[in-house]
């Protein structure tokens, strides 16, 4: 288990990351970015596998599995909807596509 | 022993390796070049997570966590519904779709809160017991993914047009005042008693808030909804990482969350909106003493309309999220090239809420293949309106609208705006005489330089590139 104040610590600066991160963002980012950022926390699917893994009745299975079921949609969907707004990004003086990195 | 902790290791490696790949990937999205590259990063770093916590095992001897064909079975069932959904759905309907995935995630966290407090709540086990500060974030973590679950769930209703706009009775700010209220005491009383009648209680009421909340906001607001929702959900998702001691779902939930507060600010300002604004007042509904508007609406035929654009320099396109419900960028980007071909200077000018969500017009606008560096923001643009020979607004209104500088009654008055008034000449594309969503008159339409060209986007568009070739024969200079 994670010490309290180790904790309060991690909070304090994961939170400024973010702050920091998205501070500089141009305004035509702003709605991939709040995607993305939805896909982030569907990281939250692997918390809710370990909930699935240490079910013991048949009430915690159906939890977990709902847990799972609502992460892993929250993690595909995220990326898909994500990506494809993304590859849309293309500048005028680069007309050629696939100058982004494959 | 000896390789179940390497195994450990491994585990927990690869959830650092998880947690910088996120946090370089949302970096990497904060930039038009490395953005395509971001979300990719951020992905691999979740499937990496997600491969690792199969080896999760909790008992000796097993390889594989415990339900892991149960867990094999959700993930690959909702992936497979979410991802052909998620491909297939229009690109104006993408924030209602990021609603309903970020309000997955939210009920996600609030799952896991629920499996912790009933596991403690139910079993006499020992080990399964949480420390005070572990229930007490399993019940706020499980409380703000609750709301963001069934929150989200009606905004995407609305959004998607499932759902009448909005639901408000006299009364409605108490009784969603006290089901907060009652979902906050009674999960702060299970803190203490862990009992199962409780936690499910204080489930059904957090879930019930989520629904009472959201329902009296408008359309409007709902970008602002669901981005506050976006960083709910990430709160949540730290806050039951701690209860699960699982650092890396701490920092990514946190970084989102506090993402996502700020981005709600931004968008709130914007709107010229505070977030109690959105959340606790009725917009709209009153109005009442506005000023008159004095002038009338000139209609223009699309051939004089052409003939104007052909005179023109300096031409800049103000798209609102109507040009987007007619399906018309893709013309009208058309349109834009045959001026460009015709040596004019044309850009496009995007306020930061046009569409439906801070950067949604310029989404669509990629979507037509409209080069960014031809998309301005609003600070960049207003300061050349004076210079503009012509300013074609289509779809937008509200975002236009000068009485927001003028007319200290409006509903809409301080929100920052485009300032297409000072253009020489303004066209306004617009299928009828309807309002914008403040559901107020619009002064830029009765002024004297401003011209109402009276049809659907897409027809517009293409009566003024067949006006356009009519006038030089087709071919350009």
């Amino acid at each position: 288990m994670i010490d309290g104040f180790l904790a309060l610590y991690l909070f304090m600066l994961a939170a400024f990351t973010g702050h920091e991160i998205i501070s500089r963002v141009p305004v035509i980012l702003h709605t991939p970015l709040m995607s993305g950022s939805n896909f982030v926390h569907g990281i939250v699917l692997v918390g809710a596998m370990i909930a699935l893994g240490e079910a013991t009745t048949p009430l915690q299975q159906i939890i977990g599995f709902i847990g799972v079921f609502l992460g892993a949609g929250n993690a595909a969907g995220g990326y898909v909807v994500t990506e494809r707004m993304l590859e849309m990004f293309k500048s005028s003086k680069k007309p050629a596509a696939g100058g982004e990195n494959k | 022993m000896q390789t179940a902790q390497i195994v450990s290791f491994l585990i927990q490696a690869s959830y650092f390796v998880a947690a910088v790949l996120l946090i370089l990937g949302i970096k990497r999205m904060s930039s038009p070049v490395t953005a395509r590259s971001g979300i990719q990063w951020a992905g691999i770093g979740v499937l990496v997570a997600v491969v690792a916590t199969f080896f999760h095992s909790g008992k000796p001897g097993h390889v594989l966590i415990e339900n892991a064909a149960l867990i094999f079975v959700a993930i690959a069932l909702s992936t497979a519904i979410a991802w052909v959904w998620g491909k297939k759905v229009a690109m104006t309907d993408m924030p209602q779709m990021v609603a309903l995935y970020n309000g997955m995630g939210g009920g996600s966290a609030a799952a896991i809160g629920a499996s912790v407090l009933l596991d403690a709540a139910m079993s006499n086990n020992p080990e399964h017991a949480l420390t005070m500060t572990q229930a007490l974030l399993a019940v706020i973590g499980a409380l703000i993914g609750s709301i963001s679950l069934t929150g989200s769930v009606i905004a995407w209703a609305k959004l998607d047009g499932r759902m009448d706009k909005t639901f408000r009775f006299s009364g409605q700010q108490v009784v969603n005042g006290a089901c907060f209220l009652a979902a906050a005491l009674i999960g702060l009383y299970a803190v203490w008693h862990l009992e199962t009648q409780w936690v499910v209680l204080f489930f059904a009421l957090a879930l019930t808030f989520g629904v009472l909340m959201t329902l009296p906001i408008g359309g409007a607001d709902m970008p602002v909804v669901i981005s506050l929702y976006n960083a709910f959900t990430g709160l949540a998702v730290g806050f039951e990482g701690y209860v699960q001691g699982n650092i890396a779902l701490i920092i990514a939930g946190t970084v989102v969350g506090a993402a996502g507060t700020l981005l709600t600010r931004l968008m709130a300002k914007a709107m010229n909106r505070s977030i109690s604004n959105v959340l606790f007042s009725n917009f709209g509904g009153g109005g009442g003493s506005a000023q008159d508007i004095k002038g009338s609406l000139k209609p223009i035929e699309a051939d004089d309309a052409a003939s104007l654009l052909y005179m023109a320099d300096n031409v800049i396109i103000v798209p609102g999220y109507g040009m987007a419900v007619a399906q018309a960028q893709h013309k009208i980007w058309e349109l834009s090239k045959n001026l460009i071909d015709r040596g004019k200077s044309v850009k496009f000018a995007i306020h930061p809420v046009a569409g439906r969500m801070p950067g949604h017009m310029n989404v669509l606008l990629a979507e037509a293949g409209v080069p960014y560096d031809l998309i301005a923001d609003m600070d960049d643009i207003n300061p050349e309106f004076p210079n503009c020979d012509v300013a074609i607004v289509i779809g937008a209104n509200d975002v236009v609208n000068p009485v927001a500088k003028t007319d200290k009654s409006s509903p809409i008055y301080g929100m920052p705006i485009l300032d297409v008034a000072n253009a020489k000449q303004v066209i306004v594309i617009k299928r009828g005489k309807g309002t914008g969503f403040a559901g107020i008159e619009n002064a830029l339409f009765y002024q004297d330089n401003t011209r109402m060209l009276y049809a659907d986007g897409q027809d517009a568009a293409n009566k003024l590139i067949a006006g356009l070739k009519a006038v030089d024969g087709g071919g350009g200079h």
